[in-house]
């Protein structure tokens, strides 16, 4: 540790801390531009300058060591003048164009100008003119804002692990971009607009909707994924304008992938906004108390066997437990939340989470994805991936398809579950890399889940992981990556067929003569039997509602207060930011309502009270977040190892832009799969 | 301050050197030969495994002689740059942002004879200007980063060049000629134009950078009967000697 003191403050920071660091540590704010804790020190904008005592000039604090018994100025005449000369320097070229801006009001150029700026320029000269780039669908470009400070280079090369930004030329004409003009392959490339510290860099399809001091902030999950991203949902009015990565460093840190914060354009568009209910085959407009009363009639003598309930993948738990209850009422065994069909035990909690944590990957040694593509499934989960093999020594074997590099060396091992029996019998080199390791990991991804086989493919990989040291009293290195956001909450609730009840596959095809799919619209619902009476709750026109002979409109993630858990078995609770669209009610009120029309009444009557019941099933939900925890109990999941198939790992994620009801409603996102998605696809023919 | 608005007309630094690629003379591919992998072999011999990105200056430079040697423009195309990031296990963009970054790179073809005119404060100073009226009146050229109606000459403007002692100067490929003036800057370059390869460095009677017409110290010559059997000890000079 070395003592510093700042302004008279006597702090203590580590050894080879540097002195910006030593500031923050005693409270006092440094101006910077380029400096970001979660990247390299560039130390190219020379806006944190300090005075250090016996230091004959400033010195930019980022990139300077801390040495004991340092004594650090960071208010004195001699520092204001240098900051306010950068600023001078930053402000030569940068354009005045504010008003038309739309880092406007968020822009720490702007900010700091407050602090630092001269109220007139000096320069009577021409400012520098630069083209603009192209970066794809996502970020736009106003090059001439930029100034330099190359964070977008650095998060691209480092975090996201697409070395494809670059600064070319040098001096007055260098310029940030790719060179050759292409989009950012990267699923991460939404955060290059939070980490510009000006305008150069900003949301594309936001572009000129909304000033930041407008916006109505609410702290929310994202549930495009199973990562449970900390997000806040910024509104305007009744409308959602944007959504921003909150900071959660056991989580997301501060990134978000893109599909969660450009597909909000989807929460506007094929809403379903009021009960329709078919008559004579066609759709009509209703009232609620029709839609409940022909749902009702459909019920009545409709033997609890013959009812089902499938859940979809954007659910929050309140209306998963109300479903689940409403069934349970009306004497239903038949209720799946696994529309892909995966194969779980539900025996023991930690045989279907993440159970190292997010974080705990930066703990790994080694690594090892079964079935899994994490940089399309998870990219913020993949980011940490990355950030772990960069600090070195850390072997990545993958079985199974993947869709691009992941963005970090990974030895691939093959497309067969035959390789798992290769490793637990030694006769696959990588096992040694496994068994060296003090905290190995194995990942399960859904597509070595979602086979025939996926019992036996979950209890190899729990049987690897015992082979090679992974469950230790503080280490359980058994992990099951989900895509869903409702997966595990759901499996908390027990949401799967209960005895003598039918699955996904059994409800199709005639298999129930009533179907309630909440949220569902993955299951394929040309194989629903054309008898089968189908009531579709959720919130988008999907595959799901086209098929309905009821539709009950639900709300989005983003107007309902929801309790989700994700892959880790993390519970987090999103807050509602607008209110649903028309008529459309937050899902487990719907289902309360309901319950009463068909003489079942459920026991809550408020959000208090549903939570209340979610903790009832399950105590996890009592329980904000996350319990690390070891592998102590050894016994693995039930599955016999000798049903291990032959056939090869699917793909987990075909096109990543387009995995639910809003990714598919939304324009931005059907852009990103034109421009990704089709290029990898013809590459592949 | 009246002018064009335009990309291409603001900012002054170096003129032209475009940090976007001319797509339109890309040519589609590139592979180095056999002369040039004779040398990458005894560069690459220089660096560790694993710090092979340490070569992509050098290997630029084999790339855009290698381009002067097939096609009399040494100049880097992109798709060069792409193969030299393949081989170098490097990605792309490090290799543009090297090839952009250093004008020694030519991002863009040039003439056979690539003129570059040093306008630096020495050379500027002596006589600069009428170097580059000469080099323009001569090559039939009107601008700096024009290249001339028959292909052989582009000039250059670019800072000093390290030779002021014999300033002014101007580098034609790889050659510096030296001590120039407009006169001798217009024949240099009509020798080039008839093919000849004019010899080489200062243009006046001259050896490399030392006093024009011949030395004016040290004229003596130094005492090398060391009589004392000790080599390498001052002689004493006597007084008045000189």
């Amino acid at each position: 540790m070395a003592k510093v003191t700042v302004d008279g403050i006597q702090v203590e920071v580590a050894n080879g801390a540097t002195v910006l660091q030593a500031c923050e540590a005693a409270g006092k704010e440094i101006p910077r531009f380029c400096y970001h804790e979660r990247l390299s020190i560039a130390g190219n904008c020379r806006m944190c300058l300090v005075e250090v005592e016996k230091a004959p000039k400033p010195v930019a604090s980022c990139g300077y060591p801390v040495m004991d018994g340092m004594v650090v100025k960071t208010d004195t005449e001699v520092v204001r003048r240098a900051r306010r000369a950068v600023m001078e320097f930053l402000l030569i070229n940068h354009p005045l164009d504010c008003p038309i801006c739309d880092q406007g009001g968020e822009c720490d150029l702007q900010d700091q100008a407050f602090a630092y700026g001269g109220d007139h320029s000096r320069y009577a000269e021409n400012k520098r003119a630069v083209k603009d780039k192209y970066l794809g669908p996502l970020v736009k470009t106003v090059m001439t804002r930029c100034i330099q400070c190359t964070r977008c280079v650095r998060f691209a090369t480092e975090v996201a692990g697409v070395p494809e930004l670059g600064a070319t030329a040098r001096g007055e004409n260098m310029e940030i971009g790719t060179y050759v003009e292409k989009a950012l392959t990267s699923e991460l490339s939404g955060n290059l607009i939070d980490i510009c510290p000006v305008g150069a860099l900003t949301s594309k399809p936001q572009a000129f909707t909304a000033r930041p001091w407008e916006l109505r902030k609410t702290d929310s999950i994202d549930v495009t994924d199973a990562t449970g991203t900390n997000i806040r949902v910024h509104a305007k009015g009744p409308e959602v304008m944007r959504v921003l990565p909150r900071v959660n460093d056991a989580v997301n840190e501060e990134w978000m992938a893109d599909k969660g914060r450009f597909s909000v354009d989807g929460l506007r568009r094929k809403r379903l906004d009021r009960p329709w209910v078919r008559v004579h085959g066609k759709l009509r407009q209703a009232s609620w108390q029709d839609a409940f009363v022909a749902i009702a009639r459909r019920l009545e003598g409709v033997k609890g066997e013959r009812i089902g309930a499938v859940i979809g993948d954007l659910c929050d738990a309140e209306s998963m437990v109300a479903l689940g209850d409403l069934m349970t009422a009306l004497g239903s065994p038949n209720v799946d939340c696994r529309q892909d069909g995966a194969q779980y035990d539900l025996g023991r909690r930690e045989f279907y989470t993440f159970n190292s944590g997010i974080a705990g990957i930066e703990e790994a040694d080694a690594l090892l994805l079964v079935g899994t593509d994490p940089r399309h499934e998870a990219p913020v989960l993949n980011a940490r991936i990355r950030k772990r093999w960069l600090a070195g020594a850390f072997p990545v074997g993958v079985i199974g398809t993947v869709g691009a590099d992941l963005t970090y060396p990974a030895e691939m091992l093959g497309d067969r579950p035959s390789v798992l029996s290769g490793l637990l019998d030694g006769s696959v080199g990588f096992i040694e890399a496994l068994r060296n390791a003090k905290r190995p990991m194995i990942v399960v991804g859904q597509a070595a889940l979602t086979r025939e086989d996926g019992a036996a493919v979950l209890a190899a990989c729990w049987a690897l992981a015992h082979q090679v040291g992974a469950l230790l009293p503080d280490w359980h290195g058994f992990n099951v990556l989900h895509q869903a956001a409702s997966r595990v909450g759901a499996l908390d609730l027990g949401l799967v067929p209960r005895a003598g009840g039918r699955s996904v596959a059994g409800m199709m095809s005639g298999g129930v003569d009533v179907l309630w799919l909440l949220g569902a619209d993955e299951i394929g619902a040309g194989r629903i039997g054309p008898d089968t009476f189908v009531v579709y709750q959720g919130h988008h026109g999907d595959a799901g509602a086209a098929r309905a002979d009821v539709i009950l409109p639900g709300a989005a993630y983003t107007e309902k207060s929801g309790t989700y858990v994700n892959t880790e078995g993390r519970v987090q609770t999103a807050f509602q930011a607008v209110f649903p669209p028309g008529e459309a009610r937050e899902d487990w009120r719907i289902l309360r309502a309901f319950s009463e029309v068909v003489g079942h009444t459920l026991p809550y009557d408020d959000l208090d009270g549903v939570r209340r019941r979610l903790a009832e099933v399950n105590p996890v939900f009592a329980r904000q977040g996350l319990p690390r925890f070891g592998g102590t109990d050894l016994s693995g999941p039930s599955g016999d190892l000798n049903a291990i198939g032959t056939a090869p790992f699917a793909q987990p994620v075909s096109d990543y832009y387009q995995t639910n009801t809003i990714s598919r409603a939304s324009e931005t996102m059907a852009e990103c799969s034109r421009v990704y998605a089709r290029p990898v696809i013809q590459a592949a023919e | 301050m009246s002018g064009h608005f335009s990309a291409e007309n603001i900012g002054h630094g170096t003129p032209g050197h475009a940090p976007r690629p001319e797509t339109d003379h890309q040519p589609s591919q590139f592979s180095f030969d056999a002369d040039s992998e004779t040398q990458i072999a005894a560069i690459l011999a220089k660096y560790p495994e694993g710090r092979e990105a340490s070569g992509v200056i050098p290997l630029l430079y084999v790339a855009q002689k290698q381009m002067g040697r097939q096609t009399g423009s040494a100049w880097v195309p992109r798709v060069a740059m792409d193969v030299i990031a393949a081989r170098l296990n490097m990605p792309p963009i490090r290799v543009y942002e090297v090839a952009t970054f250093y004008l020694m790179f030519n991002t863009k073809p040039v003439g056979r004879y690539h003129l570059q005119v040093c306008t630096t404060t020495p050379c500027w100073l002596r006589g600069s200007d009428d170097i580059v009226s000469a080099c323009k009146k001569a090559a039939g050229l009107k601008a700096f980063e024009e290249t001339s109606a028959d292909g052989l000459f582009t000039m250059t403007e670019v800072e000093c060049l390290g030779a002021c002692a014999n300033a002014p100067i101007l580098q034609v490929n790889d050659d510096y000629y030296e001590d120039l003036d407009a006169e001798r800057t217009v024949a240099l370059i009509e020798a080039l134009k008839r093919g000849e390869a004019p010899e080489r460095g200062p243009t006046i009677d001259r050896f490399n950078s030392a006093p024009v017409g011949g030395r004016t110290t040290l004229l003596d010559e130094p005492n090398t009967n060391h009589a004392d059997g000790q080599p390498g000890v001052m002689p004493t000079v006597e007084p008045g000697a000189v």
